[in-house]
């Protein structure tokens, strides 16, 4: 077996029994990435030099006979907008590059805790805002299983890394199912947490009140892993909540005889790409035939979803990004002639058009006049769609849609046309609103070969339910073994 | 032209005393050097987040219930969103439609009338950074995040001062009674209190609110005074010229004593505020309510009224012993402990305070406990030491904190009531100054002060002053009388 091809949980426990090591599981990677990355662009920076020193001292670690922790000297990949201490950190954008962040975000000491080694940071759509990881100031990154299409956005470069055997995981940030759709179109799982269940702290913000960061890999059990290892409380992010921990992965194996899975009808619509559809049908049809019940549900106020994710994304968006000025750090418009020129040059060449445009809308919904019209609106049919979940939830333990509405669209088929690109999301949108968790696993492929997702949604703080109907539905497929050509 | 009325309402913010900064852990320390007491979260660098600072909230609503405002059950933190370079993350972390504290009212006394400003709402914020700006023209100017972060309570009031005299000793009540809990020291001079005041005028008796215009840059009490008295006669002066006010920001300029346009009310920012999505809402229940309801001190001017009626003390003694919420304690204590309540307050007011001012110390700082303010006052009574001797003791415990019966004994520094040994000593001085004696003997009857004050000078004042007086005028006269 190829080391590339190991999952994070076999990784782990080869190098536990030394019958692999830490170094060559990391220069394995190391030659996938020299390989493929160039086709790929998964990655805008690898740690090679550090990379293998730390695995060395992993293995030596190892050797001596100190207890091996749960990911000792396996490398995972991190999206470009997670601070590690003495790393650049750009969120892709132009306006931030130079800087390095001073401190280390609260899932990376928690990774590094567990004994992961940073192989390096990914690419991403400019501060996460859009679909497709075509908005990069670093260039575009690629589709493994078709190079002419997009991996999906915005951690397209974190999820491709996984895809591409490039890395056996990566983590991500979701804010409107930047991690999820990803997944779906290149063929690996991803996870949004519930809301509050991960520590924002030190995750560079897009829009705060649906930020979420999470784990990409090769397997469910992996998901489960590594949820369990960078989840919990926080005290340095106020929003992440205190519970008790979670077994994940015990709990993992269980039968699924006797849960219900809940069917929106909201989310079978017209116009759907009928493979991706044919896709979902069969999903449901194996998971019923492991004894689960399947049922109508209703979500009925999801068409409103994308108009107010946009609206409240935005607005803390065109917030969250005003630091960016030029002032202390990142990027500053050369020889300004005055404050206001500095700031309007700066911000004008700093960021790029997707940015700019949201950071408009966002400052418009929030402008005296429009508040009410739009952003205390938006946050009324917030509060409706979370309504929506909790009485869905009655009737089902996890509900079953399609991560996105059609497979991997082509590079720059959406590019011109933002309203098309924002419904790529239209799937993942309300899961962030309402804050629940949900995941991706592949669940197919078109005729084309491209991947297919099942997003499966989860009760508030339900992760331990959502991951045993995940890893139940993948124990009875192979979709996830299929790997990309590239 | 009918009389007018100034009507004024002001909206101070004052820097809590808290030792962490209010969404980290930098310190709050005033004067460090630029940009040491910083951050990745006050310098709101990219991924940092608030956390919010619990003895700030305790000290806002400490505040509140001092103030009779309600307590908000629940409230929120919004970000009012303007660029400045000062303000790092472009937005500053404040509270917008439902503040901590709700209404509430100070009462002041004015003219030694008392009278109830009513409080339109208390909130908390964070304190924003200074722009350094360079001495030369055209170099770059900087900015010092230090205070960034630095809890701010915002303490906004109801319309209803109607001088600047009046503002002036709402800002005074108001600073003592902050002192008094012990959330801020309120000190103008270190910007640890601001000032911005809102004034319009109005016809005598109109219920109607006359155009407001917001005065800033004040940077004392006296400022603010002065700043209000030169608007609400411009304001009088321009109605009077038939001229309308117009809504807008006028700064105060210390050097021209005049206020000038800032801004009007077209170019007023829109803020753009919304709820803070990194802070969760704050629920303030009734038993930290109760808590902080039971530790509050008594206000200032209740605990004057109290200290007249209880000892019997001037209104003067009275005024300058709850200045500091620490004399009064130190004033109690003394009395709680024996002193006598005038004697004390002698003491405390003349010594006390005028060797503090001296070697510029606080209260805190000094060594003399009230057990030996009740000592020495023992002392002085019971005819042990003189007063003039009492003044020595009295500094050298300032010094030292011993005790004043030690200082005496080591000192030997006991009154001298011994009749022989007076009798010697005005023996002597009589003989060595026979001017003062001739003197006496010829009619100047003040000439005996001196000569009191020469066996006073003799015994190092320890000498029972009343004895010696006796003793001089009766060998004095004797003499006189055998001639």
């Amino acid at each position: 077996m190829d080391l590339i091809d190991l999952t994070v949980s076999e990784a782990a426990q080869l190098i536990r029994k030394r019958e692999t090591s830490s170094h060559d599981l990391v220069r394995a990677c190391l030659d996938r990435i020299r390989a493929v990355d160039a086709t790929v662009g998964a990655f805008v920076d690898v740690y090679e030099k550090d990379a293998l020193s730390e695995a060395h001292a992993a293995d030596n670690r190892i050797a001596e006979g100190g207890a091996a922790r749960a990911l000792e000297g396996v490398p995972v990949a991190v999206k470009d907008n997670l601070c590690v201490t003495g790393r650049p950190v750009t969120c892709s954008s132009k306006i931030l590059k130079g800087f390095i962040a001073p401190y280390t975000a609260t899932v990376i000491e928690r990774l590094r805790e567990a004994g992961a080694i940073l192989i390096g940071r990914t690419n991403m759509d400019e501060f996460a805002m859009g679909s497709s990881t075509e908005t990069s100031c670093y260039g575009l990154t690629r589709n493994p299983w078709d190079t002419g299409r997009v991996p999906g956005g915005s951690s397209g470069g974190s999820v491709a890394a996984v895809a591409a055997r490039e890395a056996p995981a990566s983590l991500g940030s979701d804010t409107g199912g930047s991690i999820r759709q990803p997944a779906a179109l290149c063929g690996v799982a991803g996870l949004k947490p519930t809301y509050g269940y991960v520590s924002r702290y030190g995750l560079v913000a897009f829009a705060s009140s649906l930020d979420q960061i999470g784990p990409i890999a090769r397997s469910v059990r992996d998901i489960a892993v590594l949820l369990e290892i960078i989840g919990g409380h926080d005290p340095r992010d106020s929003t992440s909540v205190k519970r008790p921990a979670e077994n994940l992965v015990s709990s993992l194996g269980g039968k699924i005889e006797n849960l219900r899975i809940g069917v929106p009808k909201e989310y079978f619509v017209e116009g759907m790409d009928p493979e991706v559809k044919e896709a979902i049908r069969a999903a449901l049809e194996k998971m019923q035939s492991a004894g689960a019940t399947i049922v109508d549900v209703s979500l009925p106020h999801t068409e409103y979803a994308v108009a107010t994710y946009y609206v409240i994304a935005t607005a803390e968006a065109s917030s969250n990004l005003a630091r960016y000025d030029g002032v202390q750090y990142g990027y500053r418009a050369p020889h300004p002639t005055d404050l206001l020129d500095m700031y309007q040059r700066t911000k004008s060449e700093g960021f790029g058009a997707e940015v700019k445009r949201r950071i408009m809308l966002g400052t418009y919904v929030l402008s005296s006049g429009y508040y009410d019209a739009y952003y205390l609106k938006a946050q009324k049919v917030r509060t409706l769609l979370k309504k929506d979940f909790e009485d869905a939830f009655k009737l089902c333990d996890v509900i079953a849609t399609p991560a996105s509405p059609t497979a991997a669209f082509k590079v720059g088929e959406k590019v011109a046309d933002p309203l098309q690109m924002y419904l790529s999301d239209i799937f993942t949108i309300s899961v962030n609103l309402a804050g629940v968790p949900a995941i991706s696993v592949p669940c197919g492929f078109t005729s084309n070969t491209l991947p297919i997702g099942l997003q499966l949604i989860g009760r508030h703080f339900g992760e331990g339910t959502l991951l045993k109907v995940a890893h139940a539905y993948e124990s009875m497929t192979d979709w996830h073994k299929k790997q990309p050509k590239v | 032209m009918p009389d007018y009325e100034a009507v004024i309402g002001l909206e101070v913010h004052v820097q809590l005393k808290t030792r962490s900064k209010i969404f980290c852990g930098c310190p709050t320390t005033f004067g460090a050097e630029p940009n040491t007491s910083v951050c990745p979260v006050c310098l709101g660098l990219p991924g940092s987040l608030p956390v919010l600072n619990e003895t700030a909230l305790r000290y806002s609503i400490l505040t509140g219930i001092m103030l009779g405002s309600t307590i908000s059950s629940f409230s929120k933190f919004d970000r009012k969103n303007y660029f400045y370079p000062d303000l790092p993350k472009n937005y500053q972390i404040s509270q917008y439609d439902l503040p901590l504290c709700v209404g509430g009212e100070l009462e002041i006394e004015f003219e030694g009338k008392r009278k109830r400003i009513g409080i339109t709402r208390v909130h908390l914020e964070e304190d924003a950074g200074k722009l350094v700006h360079a001495e030369v023209e055209g170099e770059d100017s900087g900015v010092d995040f230090n205070r960034t972060g630095v809890p701010l309570l915002e303490i906004v009031s109801e319309p209803e001062i109607s001088s600047p005299e009046e503002a002036f000793a709402y800002l005074k009540g108001l600073k003592l009674t902050l002192q008094y809990l012990g959330v801020s020291d309120c000190d103008m001079e270190k910007g640890s209190l601001r000032c911005d005041a809102n004034v319009s005028v109005r016809p005598r008796g109109e219920k109607l609110l006359g155009v407001k215009v917001e005065v800033k840059n004040m940077n004392s009490f006296r400022a603010v005074q002065k700043a209000l008295a030169y608007e609400i006669e411009r304001q009088n002066r321009a109605i009077a010229e038939g001229q309308r006010i117009v809504q807008e920001t006028r700064l105060w300029e210390a050097e021209s004593e005049m206020t000038h346009p800032m801004r009007s009310k077209e170019e007023a920012h829109d803020y753009r505020y919304f709820p803070e999505p990194d802070l969760v809402p704050v629920m303030v229940d009734h038993a930290l309510q109760e808590v902080l309801r039971a530790s509050l001190p008594e206000a200032p001017l209740k605990r004057r009224d109290r200290l007249v009626a209880q000892y019997a003390l001037p209104e003067y003694d009275v005024e300058v012993l709850t200045s500091e919420r620490e004399l009064a304690d130190y004033f109690e204590a003394c009395v709680t402990a024996g002193a006598e309540p005038k004697a004390a307050s002698n003491l405390i007011m003349g010594e006390m305070l005028r060797l503090l001012k001296e070697r510029a110390l606080t209260l805190e700082g000094c060594k003399i406990t009230p057990k030996h303010i009740v000592e020495i006052l023992a002392l002085v009574s019971s005819g042990a030491i003189t007063g003039t001797t009492g003044k020595e003791v009295f500094a050298e415990m300032f010094e030292t904190g011993k005790r004043p019966g030690e200082i005496v004994h080591s000192g030997g520094l006991a009154q001298i009531s011994d009749q022989a040994e007076l009798d010697r000593l005005a023996d002597e001085v009589i003989a060595k100054n026979t001017k003062s004696v001739e003197d006496y003997r010829s009619g100047k009857a003040k000439a005996i002060g001196f000569l009191v004050g020469q066996v006073m000078k003799a015994t190092k004042g320890k000498a029972n002053p009343q004895m010696v007086n006796e003793i001089l005028k009766k060998k004095l006269e004797k003499d006189s009388s055998k001639r």
